[in-house]
């Protein structure tokens, strides 16, 4: 009898030491969790921290050899070792340039259609078409825009453009030279259908954010339909829409693969756009695994470092803008 | 009334215009994949999936391409999206108010728009030049860090969507915060973080800057990751840009694979999507 009970005790005290035990396990093995999320969640800090740090200490020699003479430089030799980056800079901005003044208007009235426009079961078809040219990977827009669309700029639109402009002033500078095909307007072009899809998108969900009683009341009033674009519709959202636009700017400027294929790779600033020229990614692309020597190597990722600077203000313009928007919606 | 009619024909005349970009948008999509369907499908045949990369002027397929492509491609995703996952769900779950997560998103949604090339330089530093060579696990690391922000966007978008009462109710049966998410919020919102894994796979099956100088490429079929590896983007780009008509057509011919994978993972995750949203 009495052994019984002792024995039934130990039982009882046994499941309820499980039962702690279980409990402990189970906060540790929550806190584990917990630990292991926030962790996650630094790396992707430190990830940045990290691309941020090598790209400085990869383009260290080539900083200390050049200073900011670097970025005032035309010339790029490796023969003799004289690094600038003002050819790269000048090209990446000028492609950047071409590609938003063609896809900003484009993109707008794409938006302006799916919003206003378009008849309701055509929205999400036309819409996913869109986005689903934003999802193309960049190197098939290369070789596109290497077979097809160079030679047709070639043989149909830039021997038209040199002889229209030969006698205006200023665009027969911007229009001059022979036809290569390949070269910045090109690439500037390529550059617009890629950044198009992201321009329209991020348009079409910021135009959709208009409250309807707003665009109701200035029909209501007899405004037509482009009236009600332009004077609710596109004040309303101008922050978002600026936010859009330079989140397109962003790709633009950071594009590799399309814009190498068609640009030339030519180290010159030239004032024609139909001359080669070459943009930051296409230099680092094109020339980095055959870079001999330390300084080589190293002006390219001081190239890389110049890209990521400007790259990630423009952007961190464009989400502070776009978040901006999304905080007004809120209220 | 002629003021009236200035306005009408400007109304017609813009909104035209609409018409015309959307024209333009359409008829760009419809022109790049015409192109492709016709100059890949030319190029189709068993041999492609069977044979080596040619050297040049002579007949041969994409199979060490595309042997490589998938390697790197599910490494990247593996090593990627545990990362992605957890920090997304710290976002979603345990630090949904912290200032961590909104510097975290802000940081990340710069990371999902920084250029590739710049990733590859940053590999190429932190791996290649430690280990001395090109790899195809060089490769991989750049791909998973290109994968990373996308996981972390769309786990912390699809958790914050799944409704907070199904937590409260695991919450009140006693479960630890961690069953919760794994049990509940997790599964409420698996059709969203598949949703979220395909886009990151259609995202880097076609990436060629960071692979060009943390791969390399690779004449010759390897499952070395410590060696360098082919990959149909790194092929393409050098098929493309070369004068001999047998490696143009492969480029064309890989460039077709490469689209017809994206856009079909592009639509599965649409569908995935609009089947969650119809439930």
């Amino acid at each position: 009898m009495a052994n019984n009970l002792a024995i039934d005790n130990v039982g009882q005290e046994s499941a309820e030491a499980r039962l702690a035990k279980a409990l402990v396990g189970f906060k540790l093995r929550d806190n584990a969790f917990r630990l292991l999320t926030l962790a996650a969640a630094w790396t992707v800090l430190i990830l940045l921290g990290g691309v941020i740090a090598s790209l400085i200490v990869g383009s260290l020699p080539a900083i200390r050899a050049f200073g900011l003479d670097f970025l005032t430089t035309e010339a790029w030799n490796p023969v003799t070792e004289k690094f600038g980056a003002m050819a790269p800079v000048y090209g990446t901005i000028v492609t950047s340039l071409i590609a938003m003044a063609i896809a900003v208007p484009v993109g707008l009235g794409i938006a302006i259609f799916l919003t206003e426009l378009c008849p309701y079961a055509l929205r999400r078809p036309i819409g996913i078409a869109i986005e689903l040219l934003a999802g193309i990977p960049s190197i098939i827009y290369g070789i596109w825009g290497l077979f097809v669309l160079a030679p047709f700029l070639q043989e149909h639109v830039q021997p038209g453009l040199i002889s229209t402009f030969a006698n205006v002033p200023v665009l027969s500078r911007l229009f001059a030279g022979p036809p290569y095909g390949i070269g910045v307007l090109t690439a500037g072009v390529i550059l617009a259908i890629m950044v198009l899809p992201i321009v329209s998108a991020i348009s079409r969900d910021v135009f959709e954010t208009v409250p309807a009683v707003l665009k109701e009341a200035a029909h209501g009033v007899g405004c037509t339909t482009w009236e009600v674009v332009r004077s609710v519709v596109i004040p309303y959202t101008r922050v978002g829409l600026i936010g859009g636009v330079m989140l397109g700017l962003g790709r633009a400027l950071g594009e590799t693969m399309a814009v190498t294929f068609v640009i030339g790779n030519a180290h010159k600033i030239s004032p024609s756009l139909l001359s080669p020229g070459t943009t930051i990614s296409a230099t680092i692309a094109n020339e980095f695994t055959e870079a001999v020597g330390d300084l080589y190597t190293s002006a390219l990722i001081e190239l890389g470092l110049i890209l990521f600077v400007i790259t990630f203000f423009i952007l961190a313009i464009s989400r502070y803008m776009l978040m901006r928007l999304h905080q007004r919606e809120g209220r | 009334m002629p003021i009236y009619d200035t306005r009408l024909r400007r109304d017609k005349a813009y909104l035209g215009l609409c018409y015309v970009a959307v024209a333009i948008g359409l008829g760009w999509l419809a022109i790049i994949l015409a192109t492709l369907l016709f100059e890949g499908v030319r190029g189709i045949s068993p041999a492609v999936f069977t044979q080596m990369t040619p050297p040049p002027g002579s007949e041969g397929g994409l199979l060490n391409a595309i042997a490589g492509s998938l390697i790197m491609t599910a490494l990247g995703v593996a090593l990627g999206t545990p990362l992605g996952m957890l920090a997304g769900t710290y976002m979603a779950e345990y630090g949904r108010h912290s200032k961590l997560t909104i510097v975290v998103r802000f940081i990340n949604d710069i990371l999902l728009s920084a250029p590739s090339i710049v990733i590859g330089l940053f590999v190429y530093e932190v791996l290649v030049v430690r280990m001395g060579h090109f790899s195809a696990l060089a490769g991989a690391a750049s791909l998973a860090v290109i994968v990373v922000p996308v996981i972390v966007r769309t786990t912390e978008d699809m958790l914050l969507l799944v409704p907070d009462p199904l937590r409260e109710a695991a919450s009140a049966l006693g479960l630890p915060r961690a069953i919760v998410i794994g049990k509940v919020a997790y599964r409420a919102a698996r059709a969203g973080l598949v949703t979220g894994v395909l886009l990151a796979i259609a995202r880097i099956s076609g990436e060629t800057a960071p692979l060009l100088f943390t791969a390399l490429n690779n004449q010759f079929f390897s499952t070395n990751l410590n060696a360098p590896m082919a990959s149909l983007p790194a092929v393409i780009f050098q098929f493309a840009l070369s004068p001999y008509k047998e490696w143009q057509q492969l480029a064309w011919t890989g460039a077709l694979l490469i689209t017809s994978a994206v856009l079909v993972l592009s639509v599965a995750a649409r569908v995935l999507q609009t089947e969650r949203r119809v439930k």
